[in-house]
């Protein structure tokens, strides 16, 4: 028997999965057009690959990846291109991004693919497809998975798969667990092979007794070795990567910490099942299961084409007329979606239709009664109340020092609070204002720099000038028949002392001065520069060196003499 | 009672010299004042607060010879920082003369003449370009001072707002309705 | 805008004063059982007073009237202060008190949740300071045979200030069974002779022992339904019980013994509903026990060796000075962050 370990708080929220269980997993109906976001992962946004009124094939790209953090989008069925424009999305600001949207033509006409195998294929090469098939993270982070399936310099003991499932309403993960986990035990295999992992657990919620067994009964079947199933008690936030990780080997990850440095990765069930699509038939990921619940007739899981509007997939569910939201996701950390035009991405585990009755609008918020029930519950441990005051009167160098990026935002917090403050908005609210402000120092930084080399390049160009302007003037007086060697003339300038030595006496005081005035004016920072700054000048002249020499080749330079 | 007095008279003396001798022997070397200054402000160049950029208007705070409220980049936020940092009382902005919205200026190429005016003028040298060729503004370098529009000969320069997109939206400040309003 | 997350567990603040209101009956009840209905008259008066003064103010700030006046929070700052002074308060009294505590320890720091004394302590020092006398005159438990006032003597005294003819208002009150205590002891006598004064009971004062005992019950239905955390009662009693028992280990005869302080005065009262007042205590629970700890030790030291009857209040006031340096201290590390530098 594995011992488990204990996370510090948690709630138990009413679970609300048996409505949509009673059945098995449903093609969604094809939609009358898919609204594909472009910005569906964490990273760059996908670089549009077609043009609009393109016919695009199933499976094709539709959009590249953009640097090194980034995933790709396709063609969820062949159709055409209506349109590459701004589209609402799923996002809390209810503010619109880049989305292709594709009209189906009913064909579904495949593009042609193929798969590898695995066993034979270099892992850089595995990573290629993982990227160019669009196979995130479907857990609802959304990390683009060639990334996280590379461990460089960490050793990966345990990789964990997430079939927690830890929020109310949701089943998505359930029903894929029970329909087709062989196929999520075999990405599985993968995922292992490209971290070196020694063993994989799969950590599922105990109030899953059928996902448990049809996994359980697929590492016996396939005779996946190195691979154990288990049980872990139902308790919200369960299904958080860092607290599954500490439930299933007592490992604390800290914020800022990546896993893989304790030797341990996590990936969603889903996850697992696309990247075996992926690699053993060369499918992109193109749908999802997602669970239409709450509000509707019938409530129950679909496999649903990216892009979907939500307001056609509901209303295969029946959605009721009362309905007054879309939550993307769960009750406890959901997103409240601006629109039912809003299309399906690789984030959406979960359409819950609201109602007043079901989510009552909360009263207003009575004072903090410092009860500290907040902190009771507190996943990652730490002191909300003291969080929540700090939010408010905008104090946010204490709230960094009460670790305020420690929070996952799970809710559970604003969920006992007596008061019924709305504590998570307020983290948010910081978190967002520090953001903000690191990117403005950030700018501010820059533009400081750029300033002070702007000014360095001012005093240097009048340095230089007047360093030309004398040695043109010495150089002119060079070329003037010598005059007899004049007695040693004192320092004051006499009238009477030979004219050219006082001319070279008056060319000495120019040259002086000039130097003198670049002395005054030369900003304090010249000196002290630091060895990167040193290099970029050294750099930028040569760079007019070789300018300077090229002009006075070329004759454009009317001066004599080249500069110093 | 005389000899309360002298008692009174030797702690005093004790304690002066105790915190004389602690000024002397325990004082911390901070940054100077001007550098700490020039770190709050928003570093964008931009002349408004009538000195040549933003560490003359530190300096000319350092030695009390300017309000802290001149520099609207800043916004309130900035003025807030630097009466703490000063320990002086916040003071507002003037009449209209309190921070604009963030834009980034923009070069009408089709107007642009070439001339070289504006190239001087950005403080930041966020403009590209050459005597009689095509000048354009670097937008990611432009922090919004607006000093290069004034100097243009064909007025070619706008100053375009950043609006909001999904990239630079922030969660708002949640207010808590003290009366609920429900229509019932 | 309405983000996640979006559902709640009902446990509202009304509901949790509530629940203490309702644990505070059957020490009520023993109260009325052993010393009459005069009790639940001044806790009318109380509770009149304070929702009265709470309504007051929250005009006087600007602030919507329903959902803090029905928070039950102002009731139970006037049950709680009701409680804590004699029974035959006259009314003025009962309305100064609660008046005090609500306006000023309350409403002038901010309302619910930012006063950082309790007012019910604050209203209680105050009388205890102001009007001492008064303090002191307590009614009589029933079983000690003799009827000193009739009700409607009682209510007579507490409206109209006069008492029947021929009665003084020390011959038909009493001091508390601590003060007692406190007065014999000075005078001379050991603790068991004064022990065996009628008195005292099995483990107190008679009738108020059964009170404590009322409350104790009441306090621990509210640990079972985790209306309270268990920190604040048990560290509190078991402190209070350990500082007296080495005390009166030392000298029996001069220090009674600890189940004495647990059930006379208030530390029943203190350690269940007034120390576990959340507004005003630390929010960690290392804190907790910090706080429970001082208090009792604050308890014992103003009853044994201090001038006022009972330490209840006091230690209260003087532990909440201490709460946010206690808060700073006793912050826990975060997870992933423990064993280590941060």
């Amino acid at each position: 028997m594995r011992k488990l370990f204990k996370f510090h708080g948690g709630v138990h929220p009413p679970t609300h999965k048996a409505e949509s269980t009673g059945t098995p997993i449903v093609q969604a109906a094809l939609p009358s057009k898919l609204v594909i976001p472009l910005h569906q992962h964490v990273g760059n946004r996908a670089v549009p690959t077609i043009q609009v009124g393109e016919r695009v094939l199933k499976g094709q790209i539709i959009g590249r990846p953009e640097g090194r953090l980034s995933s790709a989008v396709h063609a969820s069925t062949s159709g055409t291109v209506n349109a590459i424009d701004m589209q609402l999305v799923a996002h809390h600001s209810g503010l619109p991004d880049l989305c292709v949207t594709i009209v189906p033509d009913g064909k579904d006409e495949w593009i042609e693919h193929s798969g590898v195998d695995y066993k034979q294929t270099p892992h850089t090469e595995l990573r290629h497809i993982l990227r160019n098939a669009g196979v995130v993270g479907l857990g609802g982070a959304v990390f683009p998975s060639d990334m996280k399936s590379y461990s460089n310099k960490h050793k990966i003991k345990t990789l964990v798969l997430n079939g927690a499932e830890c929020e109310p309403y949701i089943t998505c993960d359930d029903l894929l667990m029970r329909e087709r986990a062989s196929d999520i035990l075999r990405g599985a295999e993968i995922l292992r092979e490209l971290l070196y992992a020694e063993e994989v657990l799969v950590g599922i919620e105990d109030n899953k007794p059928e996902a448990i067994a049809a996994m359980q009964q697929a590492v016996l079947d396939d005779g996946h070795a190195h691979m154990e199933v288990i049980a872990v008690p139902t308790l919200y936030p369960g299904g958080g990567a860092k607290q599954l990780i500490r439930v299933l080997t007592g490992i604390e990850v800290a914020a800022g910490v990546r896993s893989t440095e304790k030797g341990v990765q996590c990936f969603n069930v889903a996850t697992a099942y696309c990247v075996w699509r992926a690699i053993k038939y060369g499918e992109p990921l193109l749908s999802r299961i997602v669970t239409v619940t709450g509000n509707v007739e019938r409530a129950q899981n679909y496999e649903v084409l990216l892009g979907t509007p939500v307001g056609e997939l509901v209303a295969q569910s029946g959605s009721k007329p009362d309905t007054n939201r879309h939550i993307m996701g769960g009750p406890m950390m959901g997103v409240d979606l601006p629109s039912g035009a809003v299309g399906i991405t690789k984030a959406t585990n979960c359409i819950i239709e609201g109602s007043d009755k079901l989510f009552p609008p909360p009263p207003p918020a009575l004072p903090c009664i410092r009860c500290a029930r907040c902190a009771e519950v507190c996943p990652a441990e730490l002191q909300p109340q003291e969080l929540y005051w700090f939010a408010k009167a905008k104090d946010f160098g204490k709230t960094q020092e009460y670790d305020l990026f420690d929070c996952i935002e799970c809710g559970a917090c604003a969920y006992v609070c007596p008061s019924q403050i709305p504590l998570v908005q307020y983290y948010r609210f910081a978190k967002s204002e520090i953001w903000q402000r690191e990117q403005e120092a950030q700018s501010a930084e820059v533009a400081r720099e750029r300033h002070e080399f702007r000014q360095l390049r001012i005093e240097r160009e009048k340095q230089e000038k007047a360093e030309r302007l004398a040695q043109k003037e010495k150089a002119a007086l060079a070329a003037k028949p010598a005059a007899p060697a004049p007695a040693p003339a004192p320092t004051p300038i006499n009238p009477d002392a030979d004219p050219d030595d006082t001319l070279q006496m008056r060319i000495d005081a120019a040259v002086f001065r000039a130097k003198e005035q670049v002395a005054t004016v030369l900003p304090k920072n010249i000196s002290n520069l630091t060895p990167e700054q040193q290099a970029k000048i050294a750099e930028i002249e040569a760079r007019r060196a070789q300018f300077h020499e090229r002009a006075s080749d070329a004759g454009a330079d009317d001066e004599s003499s080249k500069p110093s | 009672m005389i000899s309360a007095l002298w008692v009174m008279i030797g702690i005093s003396l004790l304690l002066g010299a105790v915190l004389g001798y602690s000024a002397i022997k325990f004082k911390v070397e901070g940054n100077p004042l001007v550098e700490k200054i020039d770190a709050v402000l928003p570093q964008t160049q931009c002349g408004q607060c009538g000195f040549p950029g933003c560490m003359p208007y530190a300096e000319a705070i350092a030695k009390g010879e300017a309000d802290i409220n001149k520099c609207p980049p800043g916004g309130e936020e900035g003025i807030r920082k630097l009466a703490e940092l000063l320990g002086v009382e916040y003071k507002p902005f003037g009449e209209g003369a309190g921070p604009r919205e963030k834009s980034v200026a923009f070069i009408d190429e089709q107007t642009c003449i070439g001339c070289t005016l504006c190239l001087q003028a950005c403080p930041v040298d966020a403009i590209v370009g050459a005597a009689k060729q095509m000048h354009t503004i670097i937008a990611s370098e432009c922090t919004g001072c607006e000093l290069c529009v004034p100097p243009c000969p064909v007025d070619c320069i706008a100053m375009l707002p950043i609006g909001e997109d999904i990239s630079n939206w922030k969660w708002r400040y949640p207010t808590i309705p003290l009366v609920q309003v429900t229509a019932q | 805008m309405w983000s996640s997350p979006f559902i709640t567990n009902p446990t509202s603040v009304s509901q949790i004063m509530l629940r203490v209101l309702i644990a505070l009956i059957p020490g009520i009840a023993l109260y009325v059982w052993y010393f009459g209905p005069a009790i639940l008259v001044s806790i009318t008066l109380a509770s009149i007073t304070a929702l009265a003064a709470e309504a007051v103010m929250l005009k006087l700030r600007d602030r919507p009237l329903k959902p803090f006046l029905s928070d039950n929070s102002a009731l139970i700052t006037a049950w709680l202060l009701a409680l804590s002074i004699p029974a035959l308060a006259p009314w003025w009294l009962v309305v100064v008190g609660t008046a005090f505590g609500i306006v000023i320890a309350k409403h002038l720091y901010g309302g619910l949740g930012n006063n950082p004394f309790n007012p019910a302590m604050v209203g209680y020092a105050v009388l205890i300071i102001s009007f001492p006398s008064h303090m002191t005159h307590w009614l009589t438990p029933n079983m000690l045979g003799h009827v000193d006032l009739s009700f409607a003597d009682q209510l007579n005294y507490m409206f109209n200030g006069v008492l029947p003819a021929g009665s003084t208002l020390d011959a038909v009150t009493m001091a508390t069974p601590l003060d007692t205590l406190k007065t014999q002891l000075h005078l001379g006598l050991s603790v068991d002779n004064i022990r065996n004064m009628p008195i005292y009971g099995h483990l107190a004062g008679k009738g108020s022992e059964m009170v404590a005992l009322g409350f104790a019950i009441g306090g621990i239905y509210l640990i079972v339904t985790r209306i309270i955390n268990w920190h604040i009662p048990v560290v509190y009693l078991a402190t209070l019980f350990v500082v007296a028992g080495i005390f009166h280990l030392a000298d029996p005869v001069h220090y009674v013994a600890p189940m004495f302080h647990w059930f006379s005065g208030a530390a029943m009262l203190g350690a269940f509903y007034i120390y576990t007042d959340p507004v005003g205590g630390p929010t960690t629970n290392s804190g907790r026990l910090i706080y429970a700890a001082g208090a009792a030790i604050l308890t014992y030291l103003i009853r044994t060796f201090g001038g006022f009857p009972d330490g209840i209040a006091f230690a209260a006031l003087l532990m909440n000075i201490c709460v946010p340096l206690i808060d700073i201290w006793t912050q826990p590390k975060v997870f992933g962050k423990k064993g280590g530098s941060k």
